[in-house]
C-alpha cells in the first residue's frame, strides 16, 4: 500500500469513527418527555432561566421568614449558634476577619432562590412554594440592605438584583505558588 | 516427601496418632471456630473506626476516615469518609433513574438496569474534601492523621464514563456545562465544565467490588477523578447539559477561596499535590529507640506521584521514600521510608511532587499567597513532633 492510500485509509477509519460517535450505539434508556423534564428539572441559572412564575413582597416575606426561617437564622437574619447567619458583613472581605454572607459574599441572588428551594427549611427541603420563595429571598435581600421595603420579586424581576460582591470572583490561578527546585 | 516442615499428610498422621494417645490440650486454637457467615465481618480485635463530632444537625455533616489504621491504597468502604448536607437517603435501584437533558438531541432517562448494561470501567481514585485539613493553615493543626486529613479517601470505583451517556445523547454544540444533581433532600447540584465531563467522569456503582455504600452515593454517584469530594456528587439523578456554570450555592458561598485582596477564587476545582505520614504520627508512641518504617500517603489530583521525600531532621534534609506500586493517577500512593530513631527529640514530614513538577508547598508559602482565609484546598506539608519518651504529637 503507498502513503496517499495509506492516508486515505486513515482519513476513512477517522470519519467513520466520528459519525459512530454521534450516533447513539447502545440504544438503552427511554426518551426523557417534555413533560418529565419540566417535573424533575429545578435548575436556576443566574440569568434567571428556570425560574417559576411566581412573586413575592418584602412585607409577606417578612411574615413568611418569621413563619420558617427564624427559629434557625435569628428575627434579623443573624444566625443562631450553627446555623449561619444570613446578613451582615458587607465591606469586610478584605478584612483578617471578613463575614461571609448572602448579602457580603454570594454574587447572585438566583443562587439564594435556588438555595432555599432546595434546601430549605431544614427539617424540610423542598417544601416551600415559589411564592414563598420569592417572598422570602426578598426579605432577605431586605435585611441586608439590597432591595427596598416596597420591593416585590418575581421571576423578571430577581435576576436583575445587583448583589454587592457580583464582581468580586475571579477564576482559578492554580499552581500559583512559586515552583521551587526539587533536591535530587 | 520433603524431610523438613510438616505436610498434610505427615501432619493427619501425626494428629490422628495423638487423638488416639491422648487427650488435646484445650488451648483455643484447638477449639472448632465459629460457623459461616453471609456477609463478612473483621475480627473482634479490631476497632478502628469513622471519627465524627457530635452535632446538633447531624443530617448535615462529616465523618473522617482513620487513615493512621490502614494499610496500602485502598479505603475499607465500611471507612470511607463522608460530607453530607441534607443527610443520607434510602434510595430503591429498582425506581432510581437518572435523567439527561437540556442541550442534547435526545434527552434520555436510564435506569439501574440500563447503566448496568452500559460498557464499564473500573479506576482507583481519590476522593478529597476541599476542606482536608484546613485547620492546619489558619494555625489550629490537628493532633493525628484521622483529624488532620482523614476527609480523604480511597477506592476503586466501577461504572460508565459520563463521556458514553453524552454520546448517546448526543451534545448540541452550544453545551459548555453540566450541572450535575443529586437526588438526595437537598438535591445537592454543582456545574462542572464540559471538557471535565467528557475526560474521566464516571458514574459509578461500584465501590471496592460490591454496590457503592449508602453514604458514597448508592444507587449511583458521579466521580469526578482529581476534583474536590463535592463535585463528585453522590445520588445522582440528573445530568442538565448547559451553556454557562448555574452559579449553585456550593460554587459561590461555599468552597470558593476568599484571598486577602477581597477577591474570591471560584471553580478551584483540582487538589493539588498532596502527602501526610500516617505511621509514625501524632496520636501514636514510639516503644523505644530502633527501627521503624514511616509511612503515609500521597496524591495529586494533577495524575501521578513522581516523588515522596522524608525528613526526619526538621525538615534540614530530605530524603526520598520508597513509592510502592501501583502508582496510578489521581489515585493515592503508599510510600515508605526506614527510620532508625536514636531516642532523640525530632520531627517527621513528608512531601510530595506529582508528574506535572509541582511540589507540595509549606504551610508558609501557602500563607504568603492566599493568606488566612483560603482554608478550603489546602496542601501544606504536615508535621508530626517525637519527644524524647517516644510520645508523637502535633505541636
Amino acid at each position: 500500500m503507498n502513503k496517499a492510500r495509506l492516508c486515505m485509509l486513515c482519513t476513512a477509519i477517522t470519519v467513520v469513527t466520528a459519525a459512530v460517535a454521534q450516533i447513539p450505539s447502545y440504544k438503552l434508556g427511554r426518551p426523557a418527555t417534555a413533560e418529565e423534564i419540566h417535573k424533575r428539572d429545578i435548575s436556576v441559572a443566574p440569568d434567571g432561566s428556570g425560574l417559576p412564575v411566581g412573586r413575592g413582597t418584602v412585607t409577606q416575606g417578612r411574615h413568611d421568614y418569621h413563619m420558617l426561617c427564624a427559629n434557625c437564622h435569628g428575627d434579623r437574619g443573624q444566625g443562631v449558634t450553627q446555623y449561619p447567619a444570613l446578613v451582615g458583613g458587607q465591606g469586610t472581605l478584605r478584612s483578617k476577619n471578613p463575614v461571609r454572607t448572602v448579602g457580603s459574599y454570594w454574587p447572585y441572588a438566583t443562587t439564594v432562590w435556588d438555595y432555599i428551594h432546595r434546601t430549605m427549611p431544614y427539617p424540610r427541603p423542598g417544601s416551600l412554594t415559589p411564592d414563598e420563595i420569592y417572598a422570602v429571598t426578598a426579605f432577605i435581600l431586605y435585611l441586608n440592605g439590597i432591595v427596598d421595603e416596597k420591593t416585590e420579586l418575581n421571576e423578571a424581576t430577581l435576576p436583575r438584583v445587583k448583589m454587592p460582591n457580583r464582581d468580586g470572583f475571579v477564576g482559578d490561578p492554580r499552581p500559583d505558588v512559586p515552583t521551587r527546585k526539587v533536591n535530587k | 516427601m520433603k524431610r523438613r516442615g510438616l505436610t498434610r499428610r505427615a501432619f493427619l498422621t501425626t494428629a490422628s496418632a495423638t487423638l488416639g494417645a491422648a487427650t488435646i490440650p484445650s488451648a483455643s486454637s484447638q477449639e472448632l471456630g465459629a460457623p459461616r457467615r453471609a456477609y463478612g465481618e473483621r475480627s473482634l480485635f479490631e476497632k478502628s473506626a469513622r471519627y465524627f463530632p457530635e452535632s446538633t444537625t447531624p443530617a448535615s455533616s462529616y465523618s473522617r476516615t482513620p487513615l493512621q489504621d490502614l494499610f496500602g491504597i485502598i479505603t475499607p468502604s465500611a471507612l470511607h469518609y463522608e460530607v453530607h448536607h441534607s443527610g443520607v437517603p434510602e434510595l430503591d435501584p429498582r425506581s432510581h433513574e437518572v435523567m439527561i437533558h437540556g442541550l442534547v438531541e435526545r434527552p434520555l432517562i436510564l435506569t439501574m438496569e440500563d447503566l448496568h448494561r452500559l460498557p464499564s470501567v473500573a479506576r482507583i481514585h481519590f476522593l478529597e474534601c476541599a476542606g482536608n485539613s484546613g485547620g492546619e493553615l489558619i494555625g489550629r493543626p490537628a493532633a493525628n492523621p484521622q483529624r488532620s486529613h482523614g476527609l480523604l479517601s480511597c477506592s476503586e470505583w466501577t461504572g460508565v464514563l459520563l463521556r458514553t451517556l453524552l454520546e448517546e445523547a448526543e451534545l448540541k454544540p452550544v453545551a459548555t456545562w453540566i450541572v450535575a444533581e443529586g437526588a438526595d433532600a437537598g438535591r445537592l447540584a454543582r456545574s462542572i465544565p464540559l471538557e471535565k465531563a467528557l475526560d474521566d467522569v464516571l458514574l459509578a456503582y461500584g465501590q471496592n467490588g460490591e454496590a457503592l455504600r449508602p453514604e458514597q452515593g448508592y444507587p449511583i454517584r458521579l466521580v469526578v477523578p482529581g476534583w474536590e469530594g463535592n463535585v463528585n456528587i453522590k445520588w445522582l439523578g440528573r445530568i442538565h447539559v448547559v451553556d454557562q456554570p448555574y452559579m449553585t450555592a456550593y460554587e459561590t458561598g461555599h468552597y470558593t477561596d476568599l484571598m486577602p485582596d477581597g477577591s474570591a477564587r471560584q471553580f478551584t476545582f483540582v487538589m493539588e499535590a498532596k502527602s501526610v505520614i500516617t505511621r509514625p504520627a501524632g496520636g501514636q508512641e514510639l516503644s523505644g529507640p530502633g527501627f521503624y518504617e514511616i509511612t503515609g500517603l500521597a496524591w495529586s489530583g494533577r495524575g501521578r506521584i513522581t516523588k515522596a521525600e522524608v525528613s526526619t531532621d526538621g525538615g534540614k534534609s530530605w530524603q526520598d521514600a520508597q513509592l510502592n506500586e501501583p502508582i496510578l493517577p489521581k489515585a493515592v500512593t503508599r510510600f515508605r521510608f526506614p527510620w532508625w530513631w536514636d531516642g532523640k527529640g525530632t520531627s517527621l514530614q513528608s512531601r510530595c511532587t506529582d508528574e506535572t513538577g509541582y511540589l507540595q508547598p509549606t504551610r508558609e508559602e501557602l500563607l504568603a499567597v492566599r493568606g488566612w482565609n483560603a482554608t478550603d484546598h489546602y496542601n501544606g506539608i504536615k508535621v508530626w513532633y517525637v519527644h524524647k519518651d517516644g510520645k508523637m504529637s502535633h505541636e
